[in-house]
């Protein structure tokens, strides 16, 4: 592939709506995932981001908003779509009564690649799972489970991943691995979109865009998003700084609170205004206050607040 | 723009229809060997059930409780109480002289008939009157009423005509006499009639089921939903279920045919490639009956729950139970609409009568037209999105 300076656009979907039961799941989401890249997708529990992958690949139909994956339309040429891209699903989806092997070969035999047989060896080679591919995939482990279903994804060679938490429940060596293999991916010219709840993970994506509620809040490289929430942090250290959360709590200028172990991030939206507020506990004897760039999450557990509080 | 992946071939390769079709069949079969208690149970069914239906069932019954109203002590109700002792139809527990014991007997099961001879009933059989011989049956169970009934009156008159008191006061013959010939079973067997019923019948039940769980079990375990996002199709799916199972049913209609001739006697006088061909289509049409109730329900439950409705007008309006010509015209109707029904008849024509399939050309076009329509509902049923 020749470097471009205009990446070509993988996913490209506009006004992304979808109700069910007269509830909005997702609502007016656009996105765009630009080549070879790894784009994470975050947010809480039931924020839509399972409802919007579904979306992509041709498994559910919006209600409405119009898009491309991989230049095909999602409205009419999902058939295609299907062909050309994996999808991994959040729960484990291959069958556990058929062994590795079988798996492996039943994906290619679906996709109608060439020797299935040889391809399935091929995997089996590449996930080092040799000598244990008779094994039925319900007996695997959680991790290796994870494994087996990225490694049938990617066995008829899509042009895009999108994987619905596929961490989930994964031990970190085995989350680790499995960036690598991610990024190994994303190197040869792979395009992914990765939903996750993990922040070191966001942190691992090249860019990220945050879901709550159905509606997309942020978008943009990790650096993009944090700044766009424009939070400045103090760090607060000290004894007793679980008593100082709930002093602080509700005092106007701070808008957000969280707990770091023994210390205390707090933030506000307005620089001069968080300082105002903080003044009095700042010479508390015992109470080191740093000044410090606000992290991932700070920003998302801001961002959920805001969007809590327009939801409600 | 080529958004194409790397190596990304389309549609060619070894793919194509007959690729995917066989992806399923090989996957379906797999989860179908493995699936071993399923697998016995359902070698087991025919067998069992053939025992069961082809032993215990027997229209024409034996030992019939029965009792005897004497209201006169005469030797010619003695010698029809000796006659009815004599027969297996009949097995006379109690003889009664008073009305009331009568009514108690049938009322609480202790006899299923009861035989009341009257007060001067020889009196007034040799002055060459036409008595009446009362004869109470509990119908409630009108199969084996009707057909005792029939052979009560034959045994009192062989009884009367051998007891040579009454000699002359022999009743003349009828004006005719009707020669009964019971074609195709003359022994009147009602196994030699049930076994290909029960063929039918096993089938029916088995592959319904079969199929009905097929699409809902992929729902309930989750697979559905990476089976969808393949690039394989409603039909390519549909076929690929299918396929393993006409062979178990082949083989269930195998064990039957077999148990059938070395327990039970019954002939194939018709050609077994026949036999063999209307069963496969007959296996065929129920399999996909079975995946269309999968494409309908939301779980397994309610595919069984289907199943099951199913099931159940073709056992009792098919011809299996009841005789297809006594029944009204709309249940006929319904009758014409279900599997069984054809397919009873063709395999009564083949394995007892000899008939050759293209004299049975309409049942075989019913039964690939039921096919037919169950495949095209099953294909446009099935919900490719998870909406």
């Amino acid at each position: 592939m020749i470097a471009e300076n205009a990446p070509e656009v993988v996913i490209d979907v506009h006004h992304l709506t979808k109700s069910f039961g007269g509830r909005k799941v997702v609502d007016d989401v656009s996105m765009s995932v630009r080549k070879g890249r790894i784009h994470g997708f975050l947010g809480p529990n039931g924020s839509g981001k399972t409802t919007t992958i579904r979306m992509l690949c041709g498994l559910l139909t919006p209600d409405s908003g119009t898009g491309t994956c991989l230049g095909f339309d999602i409205l009419t040429e999902s058939d295609r779509i299907r062909r050309r891209v994996g999808y991994m699903t959040q729960k484990f989806s291959l069958y556990q009564d058929l062994s590795i092997r079988e798996n492996l070969e039943f994906v290619a035999r679906v996709y109608g690649l060439p020797d299935p047989r040889e391809k399935a060896g091929a995997a089996i080679e590449r996930l080092g799972l040799k000598g244990r591919e008779k094994q039925l995939a319900g007996e695997l482990s959680g991790g290796w489970k994870q494994r087996l279903a990225l490694g049938a994804c990617i066995l008829p060679e899509p042009a895009l991943l999108l994987l619905d938490e596929p961490t989930a429940g994964v031990d970190p060596k085995a989350r680790r691995d499995f960036w690598n293999e991610i990024h190994a991916l994303a190197a040869e010219g792979l395009s992914v979109l990765v939903s996750t709840h993990y922040m070191d993970e966001a942190e691992r994506c090249h860019e990220i865009a945050y879901i709550a509620y159905g509606k997309l809040l942020a978008e943009g490289t990790v650096d993009e998003v944090i700044e766009g929430t424009g939070l400045v942090t103090f760090t607060v250290s000290g004894p007793d700084v679980h008593r100082l959360q709930s002093e602080l709590d509700g005092v106007p200028g701070i808008d957000m609170i969280a707990p770091f172990g023994t210390s205390l991030h707090v933030a506000g939206r307005d620089a001069e205004e968080l300082e105002k507020a903080i003044a009095p506990w700042r010479d508390r004897p015992g109470l080191k206050w740093e000044k410090g760039e606000a992290t991932l999450e700070d920003a998302f557990i801001d961002l959920m607040r805001r969007s809590e509080d327009n939801f409600r | 723009m080529s958004a194409n992946g790397p190596n990304n071939s389309n549609s060619n390769g070894n793919g194509g229809f007959f690729g995917r079709f066989w992806a399923m069949t090989v996957k379906e079969f797999i989860q179908m060997t493995r699936d071993r208690i399923t697998l016995a149970t359902m070698i087991m069914i025919p067998i069992m059930q053939l025992l069961l239906f082809g032993f215990a069932i027997n229209t024409t019954p034996h030992n019939l409780p029965t009792a005897v109203l004497m209201r006169e002590n005469t030797d010619i109700g003695r010698s029809i109480l000796a006659a009815l002792k004599n027969t297996d139809f009949f097995e006379v527990r109690s003889v009664v002289t008073r009305a009331e014991d009568m009514d108690r007997l049938l009322e609480s099961g202790e006899a299923l008939f009861v035989v009341e001879i009257p007060e001067g009933f020889e009196r007034s059989l040799r002055r060459g009157d036409t008595p009446a011989l009362l004869i109470a049956a509990d119908a409630t169970d009108p199969v084996a009423a009707s057909s005792a009934l029939g052979a009560l009156s034959g045994i009192v008159t062989s009884a009367l005509a051998g007891d040579r008191q009454v000699e002359f006061a022999e009743p003349a013959k009828p004006a005719f006499e009707v020669i009964q010939h019971r074609r195709y079973n003359p022994a009147g067997s009602s196994t030699l009639n049930i076994v290909p019923g029960l063929l039918g019948t096993i089938l029916t039940m088995t592959l319904l089921i079969f199929t009905a769980l097929s699409v809902t079990r992929e729902t309930e375990r989750g697979t559905m939903e990476n089976l969808l996002s393949m690039p394989i199709k409603p039909l390519e799916i549909m076929l690929g279920k299918i396929t393993p199972y006409v062979l178990i049913g082949l083989i269930q209609a195998l064990i039957i045919i077999a148990a059938g001739i070395l327990v039970f006697q019954v002939p194939i006088i018709g050609h077994p490639a026949a036999l063999a061909a209307i069963t496969a289509l007959f296996v065929i049409t129920n399999l996909s009956i079975g995946y269309t109730f999968s494409t309908m329900a939301t779980n397994q439950l309610q595919a069984m729950q289907m199943a099951m409705m199913f099931f159940l007008p073709n056992i009792l309006l098919s011809g299996f139970m009841f005789p297809f010509a006594g029944m009204p015209r709309w249940a006929q109707w319904i009758g014409e609409a279900l599997p069984l029904t054809h397919y009873l008849r063709v395999v009564r024509a083949v394995m007892l009568k000899g008939a050759e399939i293209g004299t049975l050309a309409y049942d075989t076009a019913a039964l690939a037209g039921l096919t037919l329509i169950a495949m095209l509902i099953a294909v446009r049923r099935f919900r490719r999105t998870l909406d």
